[in-house]
């Protein structure tokens, strides 16, 4: 029988092996998870702060001598209490638990254990997916809710704001502490789906941990996602009378400090799922 | 340890402190084996932890001298599971083409096997549509084709005549007849015994997780020294050949059958029994259409062995 036609010139080296299969999952994923029906509640959750900013754009109201300075810091305290907190973190629950949990209520995930591929092929195939699906949402929607905070300003206003203001800087790093954000919340979700039957209870702890950040001590305030992602906002955001005061981590740590964080959950959750035996029946 | 074989050494499973099997040592050689038992007799389990997809708690097993644990082992093993469950949204096809990619193969080898595969489950005509409009049947024949699709030379096969209809059950076990003399290692459960029957070179009896039998279905029909062999024997001169068999002591009954055309001989010693109607036959002439062990099948040895009516699940 056939062992392996694996190429019409030979077998591959593991690297390309391993490569093929992760863009197999990732293609996978994308058709089976992201255009399913489990799909919908996040594409509204994405669309729901969209849709609020495509109605304050229609509407005639606005906040009285409201500038662009005034609009940047409208838009940072929307996206650090809003879009950070609740959108993307309830998103990245949303996509990143289902990817083994709901192949596990699926009763699916034993055609992956079935082929060739390590678990740590797995685990980033299918993290990848996650993370692409989650960024196109979620920065797509910070870019364009930036992009209709400023529309009745005028195209003139805009223009000048975002080709010689700080306005595209702005907007490109938004783009990128919510990509950052599904980067870190991701693993973190990923991780959690694999060790908790109900992630519910787990997800709310971890919600209500980083919604106090602010009022935790600077050491405990870095074991945290939203302390390096908003350390990274552009425009800082008064956390309140109540806040403990730390200094923002500066972007050379905190990005490569996300990065390895991110890294070590991966391989957790790569661990877990090599120990995982198919029992759908007990969940 | 042969590379050629599946060999469980000792191996137990709990599932905390419910027993899944115990104790079970055996060693399956390339060909057709079939897995029996009543429900909850560890079938499953056994072709799980031959899988992978549970891990023993006790034991070791080496499938083609490979651990179940080796990822590379599933180039060469292809298991239809129990699960009627699919990837959502997937099309035949898809389903089993997404899957030979996730082997590792490029578009266009995956798309070669993945009709292949189609096409020897007669799955060709439905490939496109999506596989929640499918029939119970149709879903059957899909994860079927899935199992062989990357042409494994170890097949593990969970009720793999589930669901089929008359037609399909034929189609079917005439595939894994022609894989088992392909040389494949094709073990399959089933729950109707007469059809696994005639296709199973060798069987392995489960009960309560427990090892009961294991082996080429004539030699474990021997060891059952308890229960008399039966021999069909349809001849001239029947009434003249019972008196003579009759004589033996190994020969406990002997039954005409209504047509007075043959006998049934149930005998404690099946080889003294054959060597004796050869000198029978010969010595008083007698004319044989045909001699045939009546209780050297599947069915017989579960009944024997296991108790009940014969349908296991």
């Amino acid at each position: 029988m056939n062992d392996g036609v694996r190429t019409s010139g030979g077998a591959p080296v593991p690297s390309q092996m391993w490569g093929r299969q992760v863009a197999a999952i990732l293609r996978l994923e994308l058709r089976r998870s992201f255009l399913g029906k489990r799909a919908v509640p996040i594409y509204l959750l994405a669309a729901a702060p969209v849709v609020l900013f495509a109605a304050r754009a229609a509407l005639p109201f606005r906040l009285e001598g409201e500038g662009l300075g005034q609009t940047s810091l409208i838009y940072a305290v929307f996206f650090q209490s809003f879009m950070l907190r609740m959108v993307i973190f309830f998103g990245c629950v949303g996509i990143f638990t289902a990817l083994f949990r709901g192949e596990i209520q699926d009763r699916t995930l034993h055609y992956y254990f079935l082929a060739p591929a390590r678990r740590e092929v797995l685990v980033a195939g299918k993290y990848l997916a996650g993370l692409t699906m989650s960024s196109l949402l979620f920065a797509g929607a910070s870019v364009l809710c930036y992009l209709l905070l400023c529309v009745p300003k005028g195209w003139g206003v805009v223009s000048e704001h975002l080709l010689r203001g700080p306005g595209l800087a702005q907007l490109a790093a938004y783009a990128g502490v919510a990509t950052l954000a599904c980067v870190g919340y991701g693993a973190v979700f990923l991780a959690l789906g694999l060790f908790f039957r109900n992630v519910v209870v787990s997800s709310v702890g971890i919600a209500g941990w980083e919604t106090i950040n602010f009022l935790l001590p600077p050491l405990l305030k870095k074991v945290s996602v939203i302390h390096y992602l908003v350390s990274l906002c552009p425009v800082p955001v008064s956390e309140g009378p109540f806040a403990l005061l730390a200094q923002p981590t500066p972007a050379a740590l905190a990005v490569p400090g996300l990065l390895v964080v991110t890294g070590l959950l991966l391989w957790i959750a790569a661990w877990r799922l090599r120990r995982i035996e198919i029992l759908y029946s007990s969940g | 340890m042969s590379e050629r074989e599946i060999v469980f050494e000792n191996v137990s499973k709990f599932y905390g402190e419910i027993l899944g099997v115990n104790r079970v040592c055996l060693s399956l050689l390339p060909g057709v084996t079939s897995l029996v038992g009543p429900n909850g007799s560890g079938k499953s389990t056994l072709m799980n932890l031959m899988t992978g997809l549970l891990r023993p708690t006790r034991g070791r097993i080496r499938v083609l001298g490979m651990s179940p644990r080796e990822p590379d082992l599933f180039r060469k093993l292809g298991y239809c599971a129990q699960y009627d469950s699919f990837p959502p949204g997937l099309t035949g096809y898809r389903f089993v083409h997404s899957y030979l990619r996730v082997h590792g193969y490029e578009g266009d080898a995956a798309s070669s096997l993945a009709w292949q595969a189609l096409e020897r489950l007669n799955m060709t005509r439905e490939a496109g549509r999506r596989i929640g409009s499918y029939s119970k049947g149709m879903r059957q024949r899909i994860k079927l084709a899935q199992a062989i699709s990357h042409q494994p030379s170890v097949l593990v096969l969970d009720e793999p005549l589930n669901g089929l209809d008359p037609m399909g059950r034929a189609e079917v076990l005439s595939l894994l007849q022609e894989l088992g003399r392909q040389g494949l290692h094709v073990i399959l459960s089933s729950h109707i015994l007469h059809e696994v029957d005639a296709l199973s070179e060798r069987v392995v009896i489960l009960d309560s997780g427990t090892l009961v039998a294991e082996g080429a279905i004539h030699e474990v029909r021997r060891e059952i020294r308890a229960r008399p062999m039966q021999v069909l024997i349809r001849c001239s001169k029947p009434e003249l050949l019972a008196s003579k068999v009759f004589e033996q002591d190994h020969v406990v009954e002997v039954k005409m059958h209504a047509d007075r055309g043959g006998l049934l001989v149930s005998t404690r010693d099946a080889d003294r029994f054959y060597l004796l109607l050869n000198r029978i036959v010969i010595e008083q002439g007698i004319g044989i259409e045909s001699v045939a062990p009546a209780d050297e099948d599947v069915h017989a040895l579960y009944q024997y062995l296991v108790g009940s009516g014969g349908e296991t699940a």
